[in-house]
């Protein structure tokens, strides 16, 4: 059987080139077929992990901790207090790599020319710093040095709106957690630069302690939020923070917190099957239509085998391997000229021009294709899969010729 | 019929497995195209017509930088006034004079940053439809002037602030001098348009109220236009241009700049679409070239023999491309016809996925999408097809110049 099958694939071989031009169209398109999917598959991705990571880095943690009503009603009375010792074990223990405390309250900023509703965060600069969540960069003055820092740091947006600048005062109000005016004026120390204005716009940094002295709270605060540095492993080591921290704590990992990113990465992942699903349709017609005709064409040849005693099944093999060749052939022509073409362009693509654009769904200004292993087998698996199954239909025929009928064609 | 057509007829249906796979593949891409194109066509539209019906309307006169730095003192003095001269113009629907600013909004239990629109209170409903969302109470009194203390805010943000209908709101903030503005308003009405961001952050107030809390005389800082003809923008901008000409602060701005975003995403969708389309229709012309070359291939001998009979090698390339043309215009009329009428049905039943609400949400569309039913989107993708069907067979068409009689009746 083994020199049987041998045999097969040394006769499938030279059959396929017996009619080059027809192989190699057929090729050339299912090459262009695969090349499609893996770079579409590979832009996509780029897409994806941008908004994801610009998002989650806008307030990164991939679980955070909240009262349970505020994030319903981010307002400084759902808050919570500082966590326990059990809580900051457990927020420490790996995959988590860093963990930080905020308060994240509304406010309002004024500077003597205008005022604008803004975010107001009050942080620890060193344990945001290991979280990764400050600004990307500080383009005037510093960013702040501890939690006693009685500075405040702004958007590069926010301040032209404000109309101030670098060592000015501006004056921070928001409520106290009896709905009294907490306010406080406070020196511009520093001024930052996000990669979406939107960011820059509603931001304001301010040390914890300054804050949590602001608002009259101790050492509460609104939010904890920690992280893995890995977004993929979907925050599902959630439960033991969860555990750790106790009723009257939401404990969130990020698909839950933010359910757009969620859905957008399973419409992501949807939407590259479908892409290559559709494309490999597209392509099946050619080629059904070529082993159709290479079966056909050889009726007679097959008839002759059969009657010297060539077994069905091995007939059907061979109509199998043909397409089983051209099909890898196609698929290794296919991910060598994507990987080609994709590679060159993993330093980032200009899309400055429709920045605004892509802005509402938190991208920047360039796109980095991500070419991943994932998305190549996944349309390899789609194609041989399908492609397998497409070939069964003149294959099958091909097997079920009747040897006398098929020797007397002609 | 002529002969050539005969010829070319019954030359299609020689080998009819391989036209008719030929042919469905065709058929499969132009039902495709018809239906993406839809799709896409009508999604732009609802984006349009969602995302500038809310709040922004078609064309917008404001002073000039307000539209970057949005501060206090960048007015259009007169607002009301201009808005009432617009109003009559023609080839404008609706016209409505706003003010915006910001200040702290506090209820008795709590306070938050809020931007307060100044609006007149009997022409924004026709410049925008949040008048319309109000779900609990009434929008501000058509008639509500200097005295009327009215207030319609967003659902979540009566829910932060926990007021209801007939509730106080305090408000601090600054007038247009830099003074020190301070006021109460009653909560009339509570809008609810289902988009998280709006309910959160929208409060509206009679202008008149408006600009006497914030000091503002007869200023606004926008005069939000709704035109009859959307097309029809550029025209209308530079018609008003010309009417304010004589205000230099003050400037003319259309949609596209109002909303930079809104052109710009469809630019970035309209190129991965066409990434789509384009391989859809090169695999489409592969396949026809492919069976257009085997059906030359296969009849080497024959054209010899013909050629030989003293047909010409170009009457044998206009069979080729009949062949090619009769193919194409079945691909063409069945593609045309079941896309056409998957799109007809989808067009008032809607279509949906998974997962679209949230992505709907971020570009203001609604759950279920309407395809656009219009020659443009139905013919456009079919009409490709056809014309890269027609280029692929010129291939194995131009080969028969080089066929010669005695070879070609000898091949195998």
């Amino acid at each position: 059987m083994g020199g049987a099958m041998s045999t097969v694939m040394v006769l499938a071989w030279r059959n396929l080139w017996r009619n080059y031009r027809r192989t190699l169209i057929m090729l050339a398109a299912i090459t262009v077929g695969i090349w499609a999917m893996i770079f579409m598959a590979a832009m996509m991705r780029g897409m994806t992990d941008q908004i994801v990571e610009n998002t989650l880095n806008t307030l990164p943690g991939e679980v955070q901790l909240h009262h349970p009503e505020y994030r319903r009603d981010p307002s400084v009375v759902n808050r919570m207090p500082a966590p326990s010792a059990a809580l900051r074990e457990a927020l420490a223990a790996p995959p988590a790599v860093a963990w930080a405390a905020r308060v994240r309250v509304p406010a309002v900023v004024a500077s003597e020319r205008d005022s604008r509703g803004v975010i107001l965060l009050g942080i620890d600069p060193q344990k945001e710093a290991a979280l990764g969540s400050l600004p990307e960069e500080v383009i005037e003055g510093r960013f702040l040095a501890d939690i006693d820092d009685r500075g405040v740091v702004l958007g590069a947006s926010l301040a032209r709106r404000l109309e101030t600048g670098l060592g000015k005062r501006v004056v921070l109000m928001s409520q106290d957690p009896d709905n009294n005016v907490a306010d406080r004026g406070a020196r511009v120390v520093g001024i930052y630069k996000a990669r979406l204005q939107g960011t820059e716009d509603v931001f304001v940094y301010s040390g914890l302690a300054v804050t949590q002295a602001m608002l009259g709270i101790g050492s509460d605060v609104s939010e904890i939020a920690a992280t893995a540095d890995d977004y993929r492993l979907m925050g599902d080591w959630y439960q033991p923070i969860a555990a750790a921290a106790g009723p009257g704590f939401e404990v969130l990992p990020w698909p839950q917190l933010d359910s757009f990113l969620d859905s957008m990465l399973r419409v992501q992942d949807g939407f590259s099957l479908v892409f290559m699903v559709v494309i490999f349709l597209a392509l099946s017609f050619g080629l059904v239509n070529t082993l159709v005709m290479a079966v056909f064409e050889r009726i007679r040849e097959i008839g002759l085998m059969q009657a010297l005693g060539m077994r069905p099944g091995l007939i059907l093999a061979q109509v199998l391997v043909e397409s089983i060749y051209l099909l890898c052939l196609g698929l290794l022509l296919g991910n060598v000229s994507a990987w080609l073409t994709i590679k060159p362009l993993e330093s980032g693509i200009d899309i400055s021009a429709v920045a605004q654009g892509v802005e509402k769904m938190a991208m920047g200004t360039t796109l980095y294709p991500a070419l991943v292993v994932q998305d190549m087998v996944m349309s390899t698996v789609v194609v041989l899969g399908l492609g397998l199954l497409a070939s069964l239909l003149p294959a099958w025929r091909a097997a079920s010729l009747d040897p006398i009928r098929a020797l007397s064609r002609h | 019929m002529n002969v050539t057509w005969l010829l070319a007829w019954r030359n299609l249906w020689r080998h009819s497995r391989r036209t008719w796979l030929t042919v469905a593949a065709m058929v499969f891409c132009n039902v495709l195209l018809v239906f993406l194109i839809s799709l896409q066509l009508g999604s732009y539209t609802m984006m349009i017509d969602n995302t500038l019906g809310t709040f922004s309307g078609h064309i917008q006169v404001q002073h000039v930088g307000y539209l970057d730095q949005q501060k206090m003192r960048q007015t259009v003095p007169a607002a009301a006034e201009l808005a009432q001269t617009l109003r009559e113009q023609q080839g404008v629907s609706a016209a409505s004079a706003r003010g915006i600013a910001f200040a702290l909004a506090s209820s008795e239990e709590r306070s938050f940053g809020i931007q307060i629109v100044g609006v007149e209170p009997a022409y924004e409903p026709e410049v925008s439809t949040f008048p319309g969302l109000v779900k609990q109470g009434r929008f501000l009194a058509p008639d509500a002037g200097v005295d009327s203390d009215e207030i319609v805010i967003g659902s979540i943000l009566a829910d932060n602030l926990k007021v209801g209908l007939g509730d106080e709101l305090t408000f601090l903030g600054s007038g247009r001098d830099g003074s020190f503005a301070a006021a109460v308003a009653t909560v009339v009405g509570v809008i609810d348009t289902g988009f998280d961001e709006v309910d959160r952050s929208i409060a509206e107030v009679p202008l008149a109220w408006f600009q006497q809390v914030f000091t503002m005389g007869n200023q606004g800082h926008s005069v939000v236009l709704r035109v009859d003809d959307f097309d029809a923008v550029p025209q209308q901008v530079a018609v008003i241009q010309q009417q304010v000409a004589d205000r230099a602060e003050l400037v003319v701005l259309d949609w596209d700049a109002l909303q930079p975003g809104l052109r710009q995403a469809i630019t970035s969708d309209m190129a991965s679409a066409w990434f789509m389309y384009g391989v859809l229709i090169i695999l489409v012309a592969f396949s026809v070239l492919n069976t257009q070359l085997m059906s030359v291939l296969e009849r080497t001998r024959e054209f010899g023999v013909m050629l030989s009979l003293g047909m010409g090698p170009g009457k044998l390339a206009r069979l080729v491309g009949l062949e090619t043309l009769m193919m194409s215009t079945i691909g063409l009329a069945f593609g045309v016809l079941l896309g056409g009428l998957l799109v007809w049905y989808l067009s008032f039943a809607g279509f949906y996925f998974p997962g679209m609400e949230e992505m709907g949400k971020r570009f203001n569309l609604p759950e279920r999408m309407y395809p656009e039913f219009s020659l443009l989107a139905i013919l456009w993708g079919p009409t490709t097809v056809f014309l890269f069907a027609l280029l692929a067979a010129l291939y194995p068409a131009l080969r028969l110049f080089r066929l010669q009689p005695v070879p070609a009746m000898r091949a195998a």
